[in-house]
């Protein structure tokens, strides 16, 4: 049903080398391509006029999965996606969601995914979504993701954001907010090159007392990409938040890295920590020094990095 | 065989330039053990950096076995079988204590090889492996990973740049068995920069480098007897730490 094009698509973005166990929902040029739900994990076509799907993990829910990757393998399609995530109490799940575009044609693609996540106490979730394009054609590959997270007491997220290769544009806005003892973990890796841009946008609302978060992004820029990071933590109770931004620079790179700190109780610790700089001279002469060529050393120096 | 001639190495100041390196002649020869010592700011750092290629020679040659490598980069001197362990350990992110060593032999080092040359520097390896080389390990754990890289290219020429430099008397005392082994098992030439009186001590030869220059050069039972208790062989340890070599009381 898929053909080879897509599937690769899926290997980059999902790492499925096939259908996937458990629960999925695989959308390809704007159609749902293949569903599967389980006891636990039911996902359903929204009615509300809007295209998506409704997610819902039912309480007690352990150790199971669900994949949603979306494929754009045709020039010129563009679509806005509205998926939502009811997770239950007391749940344990990842979800790994993920876009790839190939676009050979001529016309622009484009996949504006908006997530919501509804995460109910106590539960654990995973949040997987990798994003990448590839395709010689002159249209733009741009994706423009929406990510809204409402965590209740004593929740755990933790989000893996990827994007390595080949997506033009890029504007990602995460928006979180936390109730007591409640933790969100976000890991953002992103490479940009050529004029690509990339726009990273996070908020993250601490309300609770207790509540935590670490958001932490490394990125590099090559060639004459543009990338702006900002992270904004508000702590609206006895809180603690930290944002830490990490950037090489390379070439005729743009990196802007913008914090904001809003503390609005005087328990609320915030830290914010950021830095761009081009890849130190001592670790390509350290790494030369082991025999690489200075362009090996480079990209071991980045590989690691990126991790 | 290393074969300096003649070599400068010249810096520009505000006052005009300088020879931190000025018209140096010095042989190594093969299989040896030699130990390069000085007062501070004599040169000795620098010339350690001119063999590696990190410092470009303002004049002179250096031949490496007959071979001129004058010209030839980092890389190609790496690959010709010279190896340079650093003063200050490089930090990296993301990059693992297993990748680092992985990098220094080459191959897709087994965890097992991998641990042996820990071993050797006097690590628990399992600790390490998969840790990331940067500030979350001390400057002792890092200097010794750093010589580890060294011994794991095990290549014919290695140099250990101030391996005392920068850590805690009590990994003095361990670095220097470190040295002591390195002395019985490596079977390259070995050419530390140092100026404690523990690894001059372990020389076959000693090398002392002042303003530039060779100031002396000879076996070490006849040069460090009119070194000691100079800045050239300074004694870290207290005596009660070094009872056996008839140290100097702290």
């Amino acid at each position: 049903m898929l053909d080879k094009i897509q599937m690769q698509m899926l290997t980059e973005v999902a790492d499925l080398h096939g259908v996937p166990e458990g629960a999925y929902n695989i959308r390809v040029n704007g159609e749902k391509a293949a569903r599967n739900t389980t006891a636990n994990i039911d996902i359903a076509t929204k009615t509300d006029g809007k295209s998506g799907i409704d997610i819902r993990i039912k309480a007690g829910t352990k150790n199971e999965s669900v994949h949603i990757p979306v494929v754009l393998s045709e020039s010129g399609i563009k679509e806005t996606v509205y998926n939502d995530f009811f997770v239950g109490e007391d749940c344990d799940v990842v979800i790994v969601a993920g876009c790839g575009i190939h676009n050979c044609g001529s016309q622009d693609s484009q996949h504006d995914g908006v997530h919501r996540f509804f995460v109910g106490k106590n539960s654990r979730v995973r949040y997987v979504e990798k994003h990448y394009g590839e395709g010689d054609g002159r249209g733009k590959r741009v994706l423009n993701p929406v990510t809204e997270v409402y965590q209740e007491a004593g929740s755990y997220v933790d989000m893996e954001m990827v994007q390595i290769k080949g997506v033009d544009s890029t504007r990602r806005v995460t928006r979180a907010e936390l109730a007591e003892n409640a933790t969100m973990v976000v890991h953002e890796r992103l490479m940009t090159h050529a004029d690509q841009s990339a726009e990273s946008v996070y908020e993250v609302a601490l309300n609770g007392s207790g509540s935590s978060t670490d958001v932490i992004s490394r990125s590099v820029a090559r060639d004459s990409s543009r990338q702006v990071f900002e992270a904004a933590i508000i702590g609206n109770a006895a809180c603690s938040g930290h944002a830490e931004c990490d950037a090489i620079i390379m070439d005729q790179a743009h990196v802007a890295a913008v914090p904001k700190l809003d503390a609005r109780n005087v328990d609320a610790a915030l830290i914010h920590e950021a830095a761009i700089g081009k890849i130190a001279g001592d670790q390509l002469i350290k790494l030369m020094s082991l025999g690489l060529t200075e362009a090996e050393a480079e990209e071991q120096i980045i590989g690691g990095f990126l991790r | 065989m290393l074969e300096l001639k003649n070599v400068t190495y010249t810096v520009t100041e505000d006052k005009g330039s300088k020879n931190i390196i000025d018209h140096l002649d010095l042989v190594i020869p093969d299989g040896k053990f030699v130990v390069i010592t000085g007062p501070n700011g004599g040169g000795k750092s620098t010339l350690a950096k001119i063999i590696m290629g990190i410092n470009p020679v303002s004049d002179g040659q250096l031949l490496f076995d007959d071979r001129d490598i004058t010209a030839a980069n980092i890389t190609q001197r790496a690959q010709m079988g010279i190896s340079f362990a650093f003063q200050q350990p490089v930090h990296f992110k993301g990059i693992k204590v297993i990748d680092l060593l992985r990098l220094a032999t080459g191959v897709n080092l087994s965890v097992g090889k991998a641990c042996e040359y820990l071993s050797l520097v006097g690590l628990c390896a399992k600790e390490y492996i998969q840790r990331e080389v940067n500030a979350s390990l001390s400057g002792g754990e890092l200097k010794r990973i750093e010589i580890a890289t060294v011994l794991a290219r095990g290549t014919k020429f290695s140099i250990f740049d101030e391996p005392e430099a920068g850590i805690d008397i009590w990994s003095f005392q361990n670095l220097i068995q470190v040295f002591e082994n390195i002395r019985k098992t490596v079977q390259g030439t070995v050419l530390i920069i140092s100026h404690q009186e523990r690894i001059l001590n372990i020389a076959d030869e000693i090398v002392v480098i002042e303003n530039g220059r060779v100031a002396k050069q000879g076996p070490r039972d006849e040069l460090l007897p009119e070194l000691l208790g100079t800045a050239s062989a300074v004694n870290a340890g207290c005596s009660r730490l070094t009872p056996e070599k008839g140290a100097v009381k702290c």
